[in-house]
């Protein structure tokens, strides 16, 4: 009773001040329709959609830029900027119809010149700008008439309308001259301010085609020290903030619901395959047989998070094997055996090289030092820059063994198995395996789509078999979002969409 | 005159020299822009590219008188990862975080001077003993910790301020100070304490001197002495300190700035050196050099004012 009259009259003291505050903010509809998202990055790359490379910067894009398509929450292509869509039998063209009505932010309607412009941009076709092309595979951008553009391939791809929906094939209107720092989209948020390093501000548009966002006024904060997240949220300078460490869920209190799903990231300690001893299969296959996923997940992530066994995560459904995760169990004497074979009877010394700014990653490395010794694999871990990172080892693949996660670029097999042809630009391991080549060739040429699942399946069970990496996990993703606020959803793919957020119902 | 010019070439060649390492250091770093721009997208083509067209394989003095020479006009660059010009970018928060130094240094004064003074005076009194141990224990706590430690008391428990709930001086003035005043407390009691620590020694050395009997004995009290003679001369290495002190804390918030969330250049610098963003850390480094020697500069003609022996 006593705890019942406390509440009503806080309610009562809250009501007068929303009202007295009300009063001078002027506009405000009240707390819940303006929301404060803490993202560990700032968008330092650019507000260009065709030239975001960072996953931090596209999942904040997601909500002011759309393609063509776009995905839904499910993993489904769903119209976006088009209304509709036919491919042609061969899957050789694909022709599109402009939604109706549509306008982009500043207010002006999208025509198919608009469509043709950032199609031809984003594939590098404009002849200033080749650096990152979302697809080399366009030969010709047609339009039709006003309201229908044809896109013709110099060869067929059945996978092609999921380029589209990507952030790097959106759609931007043809007549702005800097799109690196105006950004003007067709999506549900558009963008209103930034500060460098310190926000980004965001209110939601008017004339949007879909269902219209539920919060008007939407502030991304760069949250870029980790200490401080957990008291941020605690303080209530943000609302909400994706992708916490279970430590961090720990120190939460009750104001906040968390969310937990999948980072759709593919965690493994990635091996130069040309490099000795990793260019033995067997000193690979050792690796992963001393190597204890229970383990890892226990000590570093609190039991959570997926063990995979291959270059693909459970929520891609439809090629997702399970069975590839008991390909090798632990087992610390096969793993001796297949060394003593290789001739490494006394074990060696290796280097692992893990990005400094990704803890998660420094912990799974630090547990594998120790499994590794039981083998007597003497792994030192040698923390890098991120900078260093991309150009040592990711570009030019001067490393040995490197623990980080993979993403998708397109909810399609082919974004994440394609880099493991011998000839494909970012095989940063250097794997190389004929047989690999030939099914991946085979995969993308068929037209016939459970065909290609069948080879798909296939390239997956190489990789675990020639034991590529050592796979490890695809990570537990928590997302904390202050109770004042519902609606949180999560894409198989790296999005935060806000639009889907709504103010909590009263209680 | 001559001093004044004297000091206005130092100041000159040491911005060269400090800016010179920085174009030096990023030559030897891996990485560069490109490989930050294109991010996993890289491949050792396209960060070739991406380079020539930015213009990075140029030699380096080239592009370092390049960047000298639109610097002394004013022209900072542009920034590759924002795309707007590094003036524009810098303009916004430099005065954040000169605000922040600002009020850490008044704080050091505020307290470290009194309390000084007072440990002094009563040397062997309770409280003395008490602020001398105390003093012991904030010396050894470096800033950014403080700056935790009252996020959570005085943030959380206390709920004194919001952490993380920076407000711009552009909305709020007063509300922008309120929130400076807990970094600035961070940044400020270390070094308050050593501050206090050296001015409480340097009073108690000069009161053993001959001139103090002398004052003594013409009848002053306790107070005249200690104020009109002993304290001038005891504040000359003070000001000593605390002129080298303003120069560390303008590095110094550039730390608490992250603990804080406080947009200043701070994280700006750190993240534009991650990103390879070359023209923000040259300019950000040139201006804080240039600041740091603005200071020294100054405190050199304070001991001009203060101390007429050096006019020599």
């Amino acid at each position: 009773m006593k705890k019942r009259i406390v509440s009503i009259l806080s309610v009562f003291v809250l009501a007068t001040l929303t009202i007295a505050l009300g009063g001078c903010s002027g506009d405000k509809t009240g707390g819940s329709s303006k929301i404060v998202v803490g993202i560990a990055q700032d968008l330092e790359d650019s507000l260009d959609p065709h030239k975001a490379v960072a996953a931090g910067t596209k999942e904040v894009l997601f909500n002011v830029y759309e393609g063509l398509l776009k995905p839904d929450p499910d993993g489904n292509l769903i119209p976006a900027v088009a209304e509709k869509y036919e491919a042609s039998e061969d899957g050789m063209s694909y022709t599109f119809t402009i939604r109706e009505g549509i306008k982009f932010h500043n207010g002006n309607p999208v025509t198919a010149e608009d469509v043709k412009y950032s199609i031809e941009k984003s594939a590098g076709m404009m002849g200033d700008d080749p650096l990152i092309s979302a697809f080399s595979l366009i030969k010709s951008v047609d339009i039709i008439d006003e309201s229908t553009v044809s896109i013709v391939l110099s060869e067929p791809n059945m996978e092609f309308p999921s380029y589209l929906a990507m952030t790097n094939s959106a759609i931007i209107p043809a007549d702005n001259e800097n799109p690196d720092t105006e950004a003007i989209g067709t999506g549900p948020y558009k963008i209103v301010s930034r500060s460098p390093q310190e926000n980004i501000i965001m209110e939601s548009f008017d004339d949007y085609w879909g269902d219209k966002a539920y919060i008007k006024d939407v502030t991304f904060k760069v949250e870029a020290n980790a200490d401080t997240i957990v008291m941020d949220l605690l303080g209530g300078s943000i609302d909400m903030f994706p992708r916490l460490t279970t430590t961090q869920v720990s120190q939460l209190n009750d104001n906040f619901e968390v969310y937990e799903g999948t980072m759709n990231l593919v965690q493994a300690l990635y091996l130069n395959n040309s490099v000795e001893p990793f260019n033995d299969i067997k000193v690979r296959q050792a690796l992963c047989y001393a190597t204890d996923i229970d383990n890892i997940l226990e000590l570093a992530f609190d039991g959570k998070g997926s063990p995979i066994g291959s270059s693909m995560f459970p929520s891609f459904g439809k090629y997702y094997m399970p069975e590839l995760n008991d390909v090798y169990t632990y087992d610390v004497d096969k793993a001796k055996e297949l060394l003593k074979e290789a001739g490494y009877e006394n074990g060696f010394d290796m280097k692992i090289t893990v990005p400094s700014n990704y803890q998660p990653h420094i912990d799974t490395a630090q547990v594998l030092v120790e499994q590794f010794k039981k083998i007597g694999v003497n792994a030192e871990i040698d923390l890098v820059e991120w900078n260093s990172w991309l150009s040592d080892v990711y570009t030019n693949r001067e490393f040995e063994s490197t623990v980080i996660g993979v993403d998708a670029s397109t909810m399609t097999a082919r974004a994440l198995l394609e880099r493991f042809r011998s000839d494909a630009d970012n095989n940063f391991i250097n794997f190389s395996d004929p047989r690999y080549d030939e099914i991946f060739d085979m995969a993308v040429s068929t037209t016939d789509d459970a065909e290609s699942t069948v080879y798909y399946k296939q390239l997956e069970t190489i990789l675990a078999e020639d034991a590529a990496n050592v796979y490890l996990q695809d990570m537990a993703e928590f997302v904390a979002l202050n109770k004042k606020f519902e609606g949180y959803t999560f894409y198989p793919m790296y999005i935060q969409d806000i639009s889907k957020i709504k103010p909590a119902a009263a209680q | 005159m001559r001093f004044v010019l004297r000091k206005i070439a130092t100041m000159l060649i040491t911005v060269l020299l400090v800016s010179f390492f920085v174009f030096l250091a990023f030559q030897v770093i891996p990485g560069d822009p490109a490989t930050a721009m294109l991010g996993t997208n890289a491949t050792k083509e396209k960060v070739e590219a991406l380079r020539e067209q930015l213009g990075l394989n140029r030699p380096l003095m080239i592009r370092y008188f390049e960047w000298l020479f639109s610097f002394f006009f004013g022209d900072m660059g542009t920034s590759y990862s924002y795309g707007v010009s590094v003036r524009s970018m810098l303009a916004g928060k430099v005065p954040i975080t000169l605000s922040l130094t600002l009020i850490s240094f008044i704080l050091i004064i505020l307290i470290s001077i009194p309390l000084g003074i007072e440990t002094a005076e009563h040397e062997d009194g309770i409280v003395a003993g008490i602020i001398g141990g105390l003093n012991q224990v904030v010396m050894a706590i470096p800033p950014f910790f403080i700056g935790i430690l009252l996020t959570y008391f005085l943030g959380l428990v206390l709920q004194l301020f919001t952490p993380g709930g920076y407000v711009s001086y552009k909305t709020d003035f007063f509300g922008f100070l309120y929130y400076l005043l807990f970094p600035a407390i961070a940044i400020a009691l270390p070094k308050a304490a050593m501050n206090m620590k050296l001015l409480k020694s340097s009073v108690l050395k000069e009161a053993k001197l001959d001139y103090v009997r002398t004052a003594y004995s013409r009848g002053n009290s306790t107070k005249d002495v200690l104020y009109k003679h002993v304290l001038k001369n005891a504040l000359i290495p003070v000001i000593t300190f605390l002129g080298m002190t303003l120069a560390d804390i303008v590095a110094g918030s550039l730390i608490v700035e992250q603990v804080f969330s406080i947009p200043g250049i701070g994280r700006l610098l750190i993240t534009s050196i991650s990103n390879r963003d070359y023209p923000v850390v040259s300019a950000i480094i040139a201006i804080v050099a240039f600041i740091v020697i603005i200071i020294n500069f100054l405190v050199d003609i304070l001991y001009l004012i203060i101390d007429p022996r050096t006019r020599g």
